[in-house]
């Protein structure tokens, strides 16, 4: 893995004691984290540590009932998750939500639909306008998505009939639709073949890395080998607590990660 | 010193080619004569088939051809191409031509060891890859090629990282002939005055069933006379249209887009990607196809597996078109009359589906499709012809810059490979060898006056293929010499012929036959995954992998079945008696197969001796305790017990 820029030290996203409660389960508690613009951060622990809700609680889906998320130095809480995709912040999920009985391209599209300026009646009748931006939509989908994520046999097939690690990719193109500034990956990898894992990997470097994108990636993975390979920080949560925040080498060589994560030497373990 | 040639003339395909015409002349001219009116090629990108004028391929060629000038290329040195088939790879090959040098393809698939072996071989002084892994590949083994002095890409994606002095890019390479061509307006042309028809054009590595692989040398004569005695027989126009998928380092592929093609000026058309290519051939719908027979083997299976999949009123309908379409066919072939009422069933069969039919094929304009390579068996063969497609066999090889035989229009039969084209003789010696003299016929091999000598004698090309001429003089091809086999009551048979009927089966993807000087007929199968694996889910079967799939017995019962019906009509010696499904698929990075897919007999010989001998002894199970290497260099261990099915 090829060093990258430093990413700058500008703080893209801010968790300040945030904890978040379901009846008495304490799923997060008073977690602070700082996300810098450009970096891939990543998070992980074990299962139920409090990953997932995490993610949600910086997408909107949850609001933590104590402390605050800031995105670029503003206070989010109160947004709702499509106000929260306006900012900037997309999204692909754990197990993949995607419209099984729509195209590739649908799919795609629909992440674009915040982008859409033109209204219902120009929609209708769908002449100037509304015709030019749907092709500089297209245009972007194609150049950008699509090639980038090399799905272009599989553009006008219905995403149900994909196979699984298409279909990650096919979330992960609807959520770069969105040209996001954070984007929020909740175990991109889980149920990928080892090929597909590389390609995975590789995409996302991509989109971190490459100028027309520079995506600040937050990731939840399990797969250790390419989340130490990837990030330029990791986030270690057990139980809803922060164990520690530091770079991929520190992180493995702390005996509290190690210990309260999978047992001694799964910390290590990739994929054989 | 030879006069000059004249660049401005408009190039007549009607009139001989002399060794005066080289490759960059001619195509300098055709790009005069279509300039930015017509479209010499396109490549499907971002969804979109984009054009390329004439003028854009001459001014890209001619940027890059400076390029090269600039970076010090002389006559004479090797330029090598690897990479999918795009405009920018036909532009590099075409560019080191034009600047004098000779141009060298490399399959895009090819190992670490291979590539080091070709470049190394080829002297190889510039390498034009597509994009990452192609300079991955280069510069992993740039310490043991000393004269390799660039490596170009074009595609930028994931080279951000990558600043080695070695590389450049197309674009920075484009500029730097941009910059001379201001410098000196004149060179380019001059350039193209250079040179003669008989010097060397293309170094054609061949896969080589048997050893490593030798390299061709081509003369641009040897590729111009051949497109002519082919487009001679099977005229084509520059309306038409060609799709270009299937690798340039395979001689049908450089003659379809450079030999035919140039002289033609038909446009060439660049598949989006490998996965979109049967997609994009639709899109198309060319006039002509040149493909070996695993393409359309590939696509019989496509419609065996719909069939398999469609309503009773589709597979109703299919019925009884075939059945016309096999009778229409076979007319056709004994050359016959068709009597007013079949013919009327023939187009009623080809109003309600084979009409649907071949344009999902992408076949719906094909005048004439070319197989050629390899063996292609009678099923496949009729199997196309059922569907009114003009398929013809072809007989060539790289030795002779493509092709030297092939059928021709109405008269073609299912078991030959046709009549030699114009200017080329054929001839089968006393052993039963096919000798070939014609102005194609290769220089030699490079670095190898052994191989050569032993290739050409007295001016003939001696092929290593058996043969006979039959009654019509067409020529009919046996197998390789080594390759023919002896039965056990004493007849000579082709191990190929039983192959090919083995994989008209949707079910079998490959096939090896053994037996020669033996008792009996055996074979080695190795199932499609892919069909078999809709078949048994559902039958509610339980597998995890392709060994476990392949030992299934449901799976041994189908596959017998398979046999049967390929053994009915063969005679009792020459029928498989016993067969074993391979626990893997045969692979070319294993060299099991060739970079072309032609299996290599005498390796699995040697490597699958345990499952040989098994074969021909009394026992009905193997055991295999063996190592299987990944692509991505991972090693298992597969432990296994392959079962022997006896056909009783």
């Amino acid at each position: 893995m090829q060093a990258k820029p430093n990413p700058s030290d500008e703080v893209l996203l801010e968790l300040q004691h945030v904890s978040m409660l379901f009846g008495k389960v304490t799923a997060l508690s008073d977690v602070t984290l700082q996300i810098r613009k450009g970096e891939i951060h990543s998070v992980i622990g074990p299962n139920g540590a409090g990953k997932t809700v995490m993610m949600n609680c910086i997408s909107g889906v949850y609001r933590p009932q104590k402390g605050e998320v800031r995105y670029k130095g503003k206070v989010i809480n109160h947004l709702r998750p499509y106000e929260r995709a306006k900012l900037g912040i997309s999204r692909t999920f754990q197990k993949v939500e995607v419209f099984g009985g729509m195209t590739v391209l649908d799919n795609i599209r629909l992440g674009r639909h915040i982008h859409m300026k033109s209204g219902i009646v120009s929609g209708a009748v769908y002449v100037g306008k509304t015709a030019r931006e749907e092709i500089e939509h297209r245009k972007f989908i194609e150049e950008e998505i699509i090639d980038l994520l090399e799905i272009e046999h599989i553009r006008n097939k219905p995403v149900g009939m994909l196979p699984y690690g298409l279909q990650k990719r096919v979330e992960l193109g609807r959520a770069l639709a969105l040209e996001p500034e954070l984007l929020i990956l909740d175990e991109p990898l889980a149920g990928l073949n080892l090929e597909e894992v590389e390609d995975m990997a590789r995409f996302i470097l991509d989109v971190n890395e490459e100028k027309r994108w520079q995506v600040t990636c937050l990731l939840v993975e399990h797969d250790m080998g390419v989340v130490m390979d990837l990030s330029d920080r990791v986030f270690v949560l057990n139980f809803g607590n922060m164990i520690m925040d530091g770079t991929p080498a520190e992180v493995q060589s702390n005996p509290e990660v190690i210990k309260a994560y999978l047992g001694e030497e799964d910390l290590y373990a990739t994929r054989a | 010193m030879q006069p000059e040639h004249d660049l401005s003339k408009p190039f007549d395909a009607t009139t001989d080619i002399t060794t005066d015409l080289t490759i960059p002349r001619l195509f300098y001219r055709q790009a005069k004569r279509f300039g930015a009116g017509r479209v010499a090629m396109r490549e499907k990108e971002y969804g979109i088939w984009r054009p390329i004028t004439w003028q854009d391929y001459l001014d890209n060629v001619k940027a890059i051809a400076l390029g090269l000038i600039r970076l010090g290329l002389e006559p004479g040195d090797k330029v090598s191409m690897m990479g999918a088939n795009r405009p920018e790879g036909l532009w590099a090959e075409m560019a080191a031509l034009c600047a004098g040098g000779v141009g060298v393809w490399l399959f895009q698939d090819c190992l670490m060891e291979e590539v080091r072996y070709i470049l190394d071989h080829s002297d190889t002084k510039f390498l034009f890859g597509e994009g990452q892994e192609e300079v991955d590949k280069a510069l992993s083994i740039v310490s043991e090629c000393p004269k390799l002095k660039k490596i170009i890409w074009d595609d930028p994606k994931g080279m951000r990282h990558y600043h080695q002095d070695i590389l450049m890019s197309l674009e920075d390479l484009k500029a730097l002939g941009r910059e001379l061509d201001r410098e000196k307006p004149e060179l380019f042309e001059q350039l193209i005055q250079r040179g003669h028809g008989d010097d060397t054009a293309l170094l054609f590595y061949t896969s080589g069933t048997t050893s490593l692989p030798k390299g061709a040398l081509l003369s641009h004569h040897n590729m111009l006379s051949m497109g002519q005695s082919l487009m001679s027989v099977d005229p084509c126009f520059p309306t038409d249209d060609y799709v270009s998928y299937l690798p340039f380092a395979w001689i049908g592929e450089q003659m379809m887009s450079i030999s035919c093609g140039l002289q033609i000026g038909y446009t060439l058309n660049f598949p989006e990607s490998q996965e979109t290519a049967q997609e994009n051939i639709r899109d198309i719908g060319p006039h002509v196809m040149f493909a070996p027979p695993r393409m359309y083997e590939q696509m019989t299976r496509t419609v065996q597996v719909k069939y398999l999949d469609a309503t009773w009123l589709k597979r109703t309908m299919y019925n009884l078109a075939s059945r016309i379409g096999y009778h229409v066919a076979d007319l056709k072939f004994q050359k016959k009359p068709i009597p007013p009422l079949w013919r009327f069933l023939a187009w009623f069969a080809y109003i309600t589906v084979q009409k649907k039919l071949k344009d999902h094929l992408g076949l719906s304009r094909v005048r004439n499709a070319y197989t050629g390579g390899a063996a292609m068996g009678p099923d496949h063969f009729r199997f196309f012809h059922a569907m009114g497609v003009n398929l013809k066999q072809i007989y060539g090889q790289t030795e002779v810059a493509g092709i030297s035989v092939v059928h021709r229009n109405g008269d073609i039969k299912f078991d030959t490979v046709g009549l030699p084209i114009p200017g080329t003789e054929i001839r089968i010696t006393e052993e039963g060898e096919i000798i070939t003299r014609s102005a194609s016929v290769f220089k030699g091999y490079y670095k190898n006056p052994e191989a050569t000598a032993k290739a050409i004698r007295d001016g003939w090309l001696h092929s290593d293929d058996k043969g006979f001429i039959d009654d019509d003089g067409h020529l009919v091809v046996f197998d390789r010499t080594k390759d023919v086999f002896t039965l056990r009551d004493g007849k000579l048979f082709s191990p190929q012929y039983l192959e090919t009927r083995l994989k008209f089966s949707p079910y079998i993807k490959d096939s090896w036959v053994i037996g020669d000087k033996k008792a009996f007929i055996t074979a080695v199968l190795c199932i499609d995954y892919a069909v078999v694996g809709i078949w048994a889910d559902e039958r509610k079967m339980n597998y995890t992998n392709y060994q476990e799939l392949s030992q299934k017995p449901e799976v041994y019962d189908l596959i017998e079945k398979q046999i049967r019906q390929a053994n009915k009509d063969l005679p009792e010696a020459a029928r498989v008696y016993r067969f074993t499904n391979l626990y893997k698929e045969f692979d070319a990075d294993d060299d099991e197969l060739t970079r072309t897919r032609k299996l290599r007999r005498a390796f699995v010989e040697k490597r699958y001796k345990e499952i040989l001998d098994a074969l021909y002894s009394d026992v009905d199970t193997v055991h295999i305790d063996t190592t299987i290497k990944y692509e991505d260099g991972r090693q298992s261990h597969v432990i296994t017990d392959m079962t022997i099915r006896t056909i009783r």
